[in-house]
């Protein structure tokens, strides 16, 4: 019927290109799910809505993990697939197995009823507060007015349900960001990742003025870094004719021109990575974000996006920039030790336990930009190892925190841990070993973590900063250690808060967390066997 | 097989004490796995056949098993003398320690089966400690050990316990990450030196000699510093008469008495070895920390009017007779550095649960609150004397011997550094006898004593009372030693006067260790001989 179009166009114009089902066959079962969630969220009735989407989204999960078992148990060579958009290569495989434990984990966090009555999350705060009638919704001040408010008068609370498929999409953006072979991919799913992320974070059902702000917050500074990697992909382009990360170290490798473009390219690109990794200066909306965001919310973001975006720098840097690490090693070196002394200063000063993990993040992300900065197979298998860890302690802890309550939501001001350890020994023992990991002491996940970034740092001339490291983790104990001081020497204050008898959901979750932090601590050497199995491929 | 049992038991123990509700149960049990503890230690002491010099394996009774190869680690036990004989220390104040705090008096809402507990886990770690053979598994028994210390000063502490207890979590915690990065730096010097990084301590040893200086250096300070802080030297010392005075005095006594020899253990084992040029070049620097800390930690000791603070000064100023033998390089400065750790771990020791003793009776810490505690007490003051002369290093009292040893085995290489240490001494009279007479001599006096005592409306501080009156109240106000206390207090006095006599078991272990060590560093005696 219309053979005369089809025959004018040249032979090989564009062919559909091959595609590795196969190993992106976990990414897009992520996404596909995600789609199926948005259908029905859609279709079913309100109150069916809640156990389909758990059980949808831990079927997606599962099965994305099994097809991510079955395919790296055959030990595959590294692929480039849909025209060399996505590599799955060793530290995807892995970087993708540590996102599906750590989404599982925040999955079953954020489907948690039973320790906010009705889950975290409740529908547009708007149209609530209208329905409230200016009961709780009323602002009394600053961000921290307080609402009571469960839901319409004699019905049972609700949840948003929403936040599953959200959650999936955001998951299927971070896989697809670690997996990226080209700037374009990796930015798409830059803007696939953080959209569900800005709208999660708006969410709370508690204190919703600050959830708000967070969420504007976050996409605001989120949309100008995003801005920023698109600039900086705009000049790697005009400096070497192809996003291909390949394609740009090859160009830089073998050329004369003028180096303006390419390092101001990568000048701007590393901003929007180091932003999304919570990397200090670039840090600014970390506090207020992981303050406000619903705290299952929070979980996701300090685990998964940590993990996304330093899978992202560290491809970045060991692809493309391999052949030129000698001019841009010097600012990297100034950004992450601004960003361990940030951390690790600032959280001193805190006084709210989300905030204070914030700034925890944030020091973390600078012992991380160690192992992203040394451009050796160690570095790799130590900065996947790390983000391993310490996705998996974070997720706990957050999960500890969403525990401790008292009748305005969650006591998050570390006043209220006071003599905690009195009513709740077995939290107080978790809390505590888990902030032990955090602070790298030996037998857990964080010491392993640290050593074998830090090995991997000194080993490609990084003593100084090594060091200053060292020295950063030192300072940085003394606000874990003030929280442990809280819980065990301190008398209980009278009105404290409780401790909520979690549901199996968060009781799970957190038991995965703290599990993992052991295991890593003790018997590190099957995850440490994995995360070296290579390094980047181009 | 044998030292992994020696660090199981403790750790199983404490786990086992650690749920027992039944306050009196939890005690006997613990006692009970300590003393079986003590019998272990005893079995290795025996199985331990001492090397003759120069010929046999480094480490004894060693047990390995792969750990995390990627790093190079493996979970590697084994003792050589200076080990074995710190195990032995560790083995033997442990139940007393507990028979010491039986009936203790405890913060609100803390148990004793907590505090058991958490003693028994520093035990097992402390094991860890000395018998680690791998450099890694080494630094990890290191760091782990805090926290036991930390919870038993923070939880069951004096009134400044919180202060305290996070201040000495994170000074050492600074020297253990500023180790860390030595720790690294090896592993990775080792992985160019030897094609694959390792922390075997033996193949790190041999690396040594081949090292260069400026890295050694580095490596060197790493450690040091960890050291000097736990040891501690001046000026990295200011947690301890913090720690030691705000600690249960059955905690101080494990703190002060085996944990601060970590620092110095320390050196012995890590810093000599396996940085033989290093250890030369900053000798000189070691020394005057020494040395100042000896002079130092004399005259505050002097000073004090705190009498668990008094105890943490005095150890100061023998850590730094300690360190000053181990920097000295000859075989009978190390025998006598190490046969100091134990001899100060055992007068030390009875010095604090003296000290103990006295302010569980009086209800204060403060020196001035007590006078003429002979006068109704006159055990306890005995005990006091003993354990004092024992600090002073009086001829006859262990002390003495390994005082002695180190400073003729220092004083041909080094006899400035020498001369300036035996003014130590001196101050050594003057801070234990004065203290001597201000508490124990002379009429009834103080407020803390006459409370006891309770004496009437017109006893002010500064007051006598009358010796009639005071013997008959002082048997229930403030009573001299109980059974209990006597049981604790014997031991220790017959282990201050055999070894002040008999010090040669102990020597014989630890002699052959000692001259491995300086051919290890690659020096040879300056006089020659090693003594008995």
């Amino acid at each position: 019927m219309t053979p005369v179009v089809l025959a004018q166009a040249p032979a090989d114009a564009i062919s559909a290109p091959p595609i590795a089902y196969g190993a992106i066959a976990p990414v897009l079962i992520v996404l596909g799910g995600a789609c199926i969630a948005v259908l029905t969220e859609a279709f079913l009735p309100r109150h069916q809505r809640w156990p389909v989407q758990v059980a949808l989204s831990l079927v997606i999960l599962a099965a994305a993990g099994i097809t991510l078992g079955v395919y790296a148990g055959g030990s595959p060579a590294d692929v480039t697939t849909l025209g060399d958009a996505l590599s799955v290569d060793n530290p995807t495989l892995f970087l993708w197995g540590t996102l599906l434990l750590l989404g599982l984990g925040s999955i079953l966090l954020i489907a948690d009823r039973s320790v906010e009555p009705g889950g975290a999350f409740i529908p547009s705060s708007a149209s609530r507060a209208a329905a409230a009638g200016g009961g709780g919704g009323t602002v009394t001040g600053g961000g921290d007015d307080v609402d009571r408010d469960y839901g319409e008068p004699g019905s049972a609370p609700t949840m948003q349900t929403e936040v599953f498929p959200f959650a999936l999409f955001a998951l299927g953006g971070m896989m697809t960001f670690v997996a990226a072979n080209d700037l374009l991919t990796m930015f798409i799913a830059l803007e696939v990742l953080s959209l569900p992320l800005y709208l999660m974070c708006g969410l709370a059902r508690r204190r919703r003025l600050l959830s708000q702000e967070a969420a504007v917050k976050y996409f605001l500074l989120g949309a100008f870094a995003s801005a920023f990697f698109l600039y900086g992909l705009a000049l790697l382009y005009g400096y070497a004719g192809s996003v291909k990360l390949s394609a740009i170290a090859a160009a830089a490798a073998g050329s004369d021109k003028s180096d303006a473009l390419l390092f101001g390219g990568l000048a701007l690109l590393v901003v929007g990575l180091l932003f999304k990794g919570s990397v200090g200066p670039f840090h600014a909306w970390t506090p207020d974000v992981y303050q406000g965001a619903p705290t299952p919310v929070t979980a996701f973001m300090a685990a998964c996006t940590k993990v996304a975006a330093f899978g992202a720098i560290s491809r970045v840097l060991f692809v493309a920039f391999d052949t030129t690490r000698w001019e841009w090693r010097g600012v990297l070196w100034a950004v992450a030790i601004v960003s361990m002394v940030i951390g690790a200063v600032l959280g001193l000063t805190q006084t709210d336990i989300k905030r204070m993990i914030a700034y925890s993040s944030i020091a973390h992300a600078g012992f991380l930009l160690l192992g992203s900065m040394s451009i050796t197979e160690q570095g790799v298998s130590g900065t996947l190892f790390y983000l391993l860890a310490y996705g998996f302690t974070t997720l706990a802890v957050f999960g500890v925190i969403s525990l401790v309550r008292d009748s305005d939501g969650e006591a998050s001001h570390l006043s209220q841990w006071a003599g905690l350890a009195k009513r709740s020994p077995l939290l107080a023992g978790v809390m505590t070993f888990l902030l032990l990991a955090l602070a790298g002491i030996p037998l857990t996940s964080g010491f392993t973590a640290k050593f074998a970034i830090f090995a991997a740092a000194l080993d490609d001339g990084m003593a100084p900063l090594v060091i200053i490291a060292l020295i950063a983790s030192a300072v940085a104990a003394f606000f874990y250690l003030r929280v442990i001081v809280l819980m065990y020497f301190n008398e209980p204050a009278p009105d404290g808060p409780t401790v909520t008898v979690p549901g199996a959901f968060t009781t799970a979750a957190i038991t995965l967390g703290v599990l993992v932090t052991l295991l890593l601590g003790i018997v590190p050497s099957l995850a440490l066997g994995m995360a070296s199995g290579g390094p980047f491929s181009g | 097989m044998l030292l992994l049992v020696l660090l199981l038991v403790p750790l199983v123990g404490a786990a086992l004490v650690a749920p027992i509700k039944e306050q009196t149960t939890a005690k006997w049990v613990a006692v009970a796995v300590s003393v079986v503890e003590l019998a272990l230690v005893v079995i290795t002491w025996f199985a331990y056949s001492v090397p003759s010099a120069q010929n046999g394996a480094r480490f004894q009774l060693e047990f390995a098993v792969d750990w995390i190869p990627a790093f190079g680690t493996r979970f590697a036990l084994g003792i050589d003398g200076f080990a074995l004989v710190m195990l032995a220390i560790t083995a033997v104040l442990v139940p007393i320690v507990m028979a010491f705090s039986w009936e203790q008096k405890l913060p609100e809402g803390r148990t004793q089966s907590g505090f058991f507990a958490l003693v028994l886990a520093m035990q097992g770690l402390l094991v860890g400690v000395f018998a680690a053979t791998d450099v890694f598994l080494f630094y990890v028994f290191f760091e782990a050990m805090l926290i036991p210390m930390y919870f038993l000063i923070g939880r069951f502490g004096g009134p400044r316990r919180q202060y305290a207890a996070v201040k000495f979590f994170l000074y050492s915690l600074l020297g253990g990450l500023i180790m860390l990065a030595s720790v690294i730096g090896l592993f990775v010097v080792s992985g160019r030196e030897l094609g694959q990084g390792t922390f075997t301590w033996v193949e790190l040893q041999k690396m040594a000699a081949s090292l260069p200086e400026s890295t050694q250096i580095w490596l060197f300070l790493g450690f040091f510093v960890a050291f000097a802080i736990k040891a501690p030297l001046v000026p990295f010392h200011t947690w301890l008469p913090d720690a030691g005075a705000e600690a249960p005095v059955g905690a101080g006594v494990l703190l002060v008495g085996i944990l601060d020899k970590v620092g110095t253990f320390g050196f012995l084992r890590y810093c000599l070895p396996l940085f033989p040029l290093a250890s030369q070049k900053l000798a000189p620097l070691v020394l005057t920390l020494a040395v100042i800390g000896i002079l130092y930690g004399s005259l505050l000791a002097v000073g004090q009017t705190d009498m668990k603070r008094f105890v943490s000064y005095t150890s100061i100023a023998h850590f730094g007779f300690i360190a000053l033998g181990i920097f000295a390089f000859s075989t009978q400065a190390f025998s006598g550095s190490v046969l100091y750790m134990v001899n100060h771990g055992i007068s030390t020791g009875m010095l604090f649960i003296v000290v103990g003793l006295v302010i569980a009776r009086g209800g204060s810490r403060l020196v001035g609150d007590y006078g003429g505690v002979h006068k109704v007490a006159p055990l306890l003051a005995g005990a006091f004397l003993v354990a004092g002369l024992s600090s002073l290093a009086l001829p006859g009292t262990n002390s003495f011997i390994s005082e002695f040893l180190v400073l003729l085995g220092s004083f041909p290489r080094q006899p400035v550094y020498t001369i300036l240490a035996t003014v130590g001494i001196i101050f050594a009279a003057l801070y234990v006898l004065w203290f001597y007479q201000r508490t124990m001599q002379g009429p009834l006096r103080g407020s803390a004593v006459l409370a006891a005592l309770g004496g009437g409306r017109g006893d002010g501080p500064g007051t006598m009372i009358d010796p009639a009156v005071a013997a008959e109240r002082g048997a229930t106000g403030f009573p001299d030693l109980s059974k209990r206390e006597i049981g604790v207090l014997t031991p220790l006095i017959v282990l201050i006067l055999v070894l002040g006599f008999f010090p040669g078991p102990v020597l014989d272990v630890i002699n052959p260790t000692a001259a491995a060590t300086m051919t290890e560093v690659g020096l040879t005696d300056p006089v020659g001989g090693v003594s008995r």
